[in-house]
């Protein structure tokens, strides 16, 4: 890189000519460096993939802005009248009587301003809106209930896989890897209906009481509570046997290597090879198991969602694409994607640190 | 370095022999006493026995090398020892008495302290017997602050730093080799690496399992060099596991001569390389090749056999040329033929008893 800025310094007299070397050498470089390349990637993807989203649903050769009205139409009886003004009225309103390409640069111009378009189903409430409402359910409960679900998951099977465990522990585990092969929202069901239908220990359904409006009193913290335990166990004991599998094979793995026998060798307490030795090597595909999860959780359990009638994105991509609200759909489709991307690009990004052998060049 | 010419590769057996040793200090201490010592392998077809009624003795400042051929039970006998034999193997009986105190006896805790501090095992570090995670200042660090008492004063950071970089000098090691991980180290630096964490506590018995395996000849001699350096500074012993018979030939002090879990012949190198005893130490000198005469690899006819069916009587009885009736009914014991010679085998009965 010197070389080149040093022959352009000297080949051309101006000074104009030395500071465009000087600034393409550092341009270069911001462009050489690892996580600037990662994140290029990163909104790369994302466009590829908006893109695709934007070209799929209209080759369905559905309107959405009809179907809606002819919805409407249906439930009220009346108003069959004039459906068709209205539906251009419409149309021009999401700006979907333009040609295709003015619709994909507008598309392109709103998305950069993270601006979701408005949705029909649920006209006039802006896409973002209603993403973001339904987002901060799912992620309170799904990101909780995921990070706890790997922490207890990963623990269980570092266990399991560790010869000097305590005897009783595999009692304990071995029903919850069982748990794990029914399917959540199987789990859910179960749960329900012992728990809330038959002992009506907890709520049945839904984020919070019906009758009471979200605010921040302690009352309905609690309520809120009270409502996500069943969705909470539903996921986290499938979810358990998933990380605590994984993490077992991997400790297995682990103990044939000559560094574990060497660590005792050395004399090393039981405690530190456990943890130093033996997890921290098989913790490593976890993790890369956990920044892909946590990536897909924006998506929300959407069966055990339904199941729950959970206001989370799950819940409302399901009633999207019911009602083919374009939008909508494609929101919470965007946000999967940068969940993704942008998980994939933490990873990337972290990764060298947590395991030294995968090394970041800056060249 | 001044390529050695033709002639002076030719050294013979005796002129190599001992190349590594500058000083020899054998004292009279027993330093390490393995009595009947057997490993065995409980499996569902039976009880593999890999390692079966071994007894020696180790002198301290001596060097042991102890040979044999793939699963004759080198590594299952080194195991042991450290007693890191894992499961479904166990000590089936026996008595390894070191410094004075029978290890088989201790508790875990005990016998986790004693490892390190006492017997130390160098692995084939080439291989990857370091933590690929942890950095090699922390590897070397880990056994030292899990060997302090409870009431031993804690070292500061900087203490021990000076000691990991007194280590890796001792090795051959540049000190900034502390900072690094294991795959930025090649294979002759991770043995040295492993040789320093071997030495870290002063061990009395150091057990080198292949050592120099996976590495290239220059490579396998100053390595070499270098534990015999440390050997010698720290008053140590050294068991020397391997299937180079001319490493062995140089290095060590005493050989012995694995075959089928059990040991057949024990004796100081240059006789036994000389004038070797049993059948099977005779066929397996007998096919080291030689720079001064080209002549066909011999090998020696037929397989070990396996360890779970073991014949009744001796386990070379198959492949024996000197093979008698005896041989067929009756398992040898270790005979003693005066001067730390000892062979298991029938042919040697009556000379043992004069």
């Amino acid at each position: 890189m010197t070389e080149q800025s040093e022959v352009a310094e000297n080949s051309s007299p101006s000074k104009l000519s030395s500071f465009t070397g000087t600034s393409l050498r550092i341009l270069s470089g911001i462009l050489g460096n690892f996580v600037v390349k990662r994140f290029l990637f990163f909104l790369f993807v994302v466009w590829i993939a908006a893109t695709v989203i934007f070209i799929i649903p209209r080759l369905s050769g559905q309107d959405p802005v009809k179907e809606k009205l002819l919805l409407e139409a249906q439930r009220g009886g009346a108003m069959q009248t004039g459906l068709d003004e209205m539906a251009k009225t419409y149309q021009k309103r999401f700006g979907l009587d333009q040609p295709l390409w003015t619709q994909y640069t507008n598309y392109m111009i709103d998305l950069s301003k993270l601006n979701l378009g408005t949705s029909i189903a649920f006209f006039p409430r802006t896409v973002n809106d209603i993403v973001f409402e339904s987002l901060m359910w799912t992620l309170g409960l799904m990101g909780t209930v995921t990070i706890l679900a790997f922490i207890l998951g990963t623990l269980a099977g570092a266990f399991l896989g560790w010869p000097r465990r305590p005897g009783w522990l595999q009692y304990v585990f071995m029903p919850l890897l069982t748990l794990s092969a029914i399917p959540q929202y199987l789990l859910a069901m179960i749960l329900i209906f012992i728990i809330a239908f038959k002992l009506g220990w907890l709520p049945l359904f839904g984020g919070y009481s019906p009758s009471t409006l979200p605010n921040l009193s302690w009352d309905f913290v609690v309520d809120v509570l009270r409502h996500a335990i069943l969705p909470a166990f539903a996921i986290i004991f499938s979810a358990i046997g998933f990380w605590a599998i994984g993490m077992r094979g991997m400790m297995i793995n682990t103990q044939g290597e000559d560094y574990m026998i060497q660590a005792d060798a050395k004399g090393l307490k039981g405690s530190r090879i456990f943890m130093r030795y033996a997890v921290r090597n098989a913790l490593l595909p976890q993790v890369t198991g956990l920044a892909l999860v946590l990536g897909t959780i924006v998506t929300g359990q959407v069966l055990v969602e339904r199941v729950f009638s959970y206001p989370g994105i799950g819940d409302i991509l399901f009633q999207a694409i019911r009602l083919s609200d374009f939008f909508v759909i494609r929101g919470i489709v965007i946000v999967i994607i940068l969940g993704i991307a942008g998980a994939t690009f933490l990873l990337d990004v972290l990764y060298p640190l947590l395991d030294p052998r995968i090394k970041v060049r800056n060249t | 370095m001044v390529q050695p010419t033709i002639e002076e590769t030719r050294l013979s057996t005796e002129q190599a022999i001992k190349t590594y040793r500058e000083g020899a200090r054998i004292t009279d201490a027993d330093a390490l006493v393995v009595e009947d010592l057997s490993v065995y392998y409980e499996t569902d077809n039976g009880t593999v026995k890999a390692c079966d009624d071994v007894t020696f003795t180790l002198k301290q400042g001596e060097r042991f090398a102890l040979v044999g051929e793939s699963g004759s039970g080198k590594t299952t006998l080194a195991m042991a020892l450290m007693r890191l034999t894992r499961p479904p193997g166990h000590i089936a009986k026996g008595s390894v008495t070191l410094n004075g105190r029978d290890i088989t006896k201790l508790s875990d805790d005990e016998m986790r302290k004693t490892r390190l501090s006492e017997l130390a095992l160098v692995p084939q570090g080439a291989m990857n017997s370091l933590n690929p995670v942890m950095r090699i200042e922390r590897q070397i660090v880990d056994g030292i602050i899990d060997h302090l008492d409870d009431d031993d004063p804690k070292p500061t950071k900087e203490e021990l730093q000076e000691t990991v970089r007194d280590l890796l000098t001792r090795v051959g090691l540049r000190p900034s080799v502390a900072r690094l991980f294991p795959h930025e180290l090649s294979g002759g630096m991770k043995q040295r690496v492993a040789m320093a964490i071997g030495i870290s506590l002063r061990p009395k018995l150091i057990i080198a399992d292949e050592p120099t395996s996976a590495l290239d000849v220059v490579v396998q001699r100053q390595i070499m060099q270098t534990l015999g350096r440390l050997q010698e500074g720290l008053d140590a012993s050294i068991m020397l596991v391997g299937h180079d018979m001319g490493l062995v030939a140089q290095f060590a002090d005493t050989i012995g001569v694995m075959y089928a879990g059990k040991l057949v012949e024990i004796g100081p190198v240059e006789e036994v390389f000389s004038d070797p005893k049993h059948p099977y130490t005779k066929l397996l000198i007998g096919s080291l090749p030689s720079l001064q005469e080209k002549r066909e690899f011999l090998g020696i006819p037929g397989l070990p056999p396996q360890l779970i069916f073991l014949p009744e009587g001796c386990a070379f009885e198959d492949r024996c040329p000197s093979r008698f009736e005896k041989c067929q009914a009756e398992i040898p014991d270790l005979f003693d033929l005066g001067g730390r010679r000892e062979v298991a085998c029938h042919l040697y009965e009556e000379e043992a008893k004069s």
